[in-house]
């Protein structure tokens, strides 16, 4: 039986686009003494892209700013919350539909939120004009039956 | 891990070889590479080769879908081969399957496009 301890970290970086690969590998470290699958890590390092690129591109519209990551982890359960304080979200419905976007001019296609959805097992967004968006996605590690047998 | 990019081309396809991981960061560097050369070349067709790329989030589908667009403006076709499991899951989600051939590889590909 494995016993993993619980485990918290923040990293307050800055939001410029060398941070994405940083962010990435700091959520891959932090989940590796959990002994999560291939697919798993690449699931979670895709959440956290799509969503520290999105604080860079759309809530501080590649002009910089701060953004925070917290990765918790409790028994099998990874709670990742990406923080930015950026311009917000105006309608959160409508963003979160697939292929919907604000900047195509700039190649995107509207599918991070989808993405970042379907990837993790609980989804949480909330935002507010001129104060920043916070986004918080769990997801439970396989080993969960091994744990419990 | 950043993204080493390798382009050559041959006849009027461009060969697009990627490896590490593309991001937002890594694709705005891609798609000067490619545009650079699709300002001085006759090119038609693109082919991407992810066969050593790691990671892709939808910043690559961005970059894909905007050369689709540029190639399908002189009538070309983007081909993209050896995908991974992580990488096709996000490729059927954006319904680029729909608008783009996809092989199992770099050879499938080229005799697609009659550049073997
Ligand atoms: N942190 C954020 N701050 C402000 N606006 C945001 C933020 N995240 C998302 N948005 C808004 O929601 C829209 C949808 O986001 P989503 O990530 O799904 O697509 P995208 O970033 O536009 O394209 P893609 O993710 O495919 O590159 C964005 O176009 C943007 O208008
Ligand atoms: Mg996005």
């Amino acid at each position: 039986m494995k016993s993993k301890r619980n485990n918290y970290a923040e990293v307050i970086f800055d939001a410029i686009s060398e941070n994405e690969a940083f962010a990435r590998i700091i959520v891959a470290g932090f989940v590796m003494p959990l002994d999560p699958t291939i697919d798993e890590i690449n699931e979670l390092k895709t959440i956290v892209s799509e969503a520290v690129t999105n604080s860079i591109i759309h809530a501080y519209e590649n002009k910089g700013g701060k953004i925070k990551l917290i990765i918790e982890s409790y028994i099998n359960e990874i709670t990742i919350t990406v923080i930015d304080y950026g311009k917000g979200i105006e309608d959160l419905n409508r963003a979160k539909e697939l292929f919907y976007t604000t900047k195509p001019e700039e190649e995107r296609s509207g599918m991070g939120l989808t993405i970042m959805e379907i990837f993790a097992d609980e989804f949480y967004i909330s935002s507010k004009i001129g104060e920043g968006t916070i986004i918080k996605v769990k997801k439970y590690l396989h080993y969960a039956n091994e744990l419990y047998a | 891990m950043s993204l080493s990019v390798h382009l050559f081309i041959k006849a009027d396809t461009l060969f697009v070889r990627l490896t590490g991981e593309l991001d937002h960061h890594t694709s705005m560097h891609l798609r000067d590479r490619i545009n650079s050369l699709m300002d001085k070349f006759e090119i038609k067709n693109i082919i991407f080769n992810f066969r050593n790329l790691s990671f892709m989030d939808s910043s690559g589908i961005g970059v894909i879908l905007g050369r689709y667009h540029q190639v399908k403006q002189k009538k070309g076709i983007l081909v993209v081969c050896e995908l991974n499991s992580m990488i096709e899951k996000i490729i059927q989600l954006s319904g680029l399957y729909k608008i783009l051939v996809i092989t199992k590889d770099e050879e499938q590909a080229s005799n697609y496009l009659g550049v073997a």
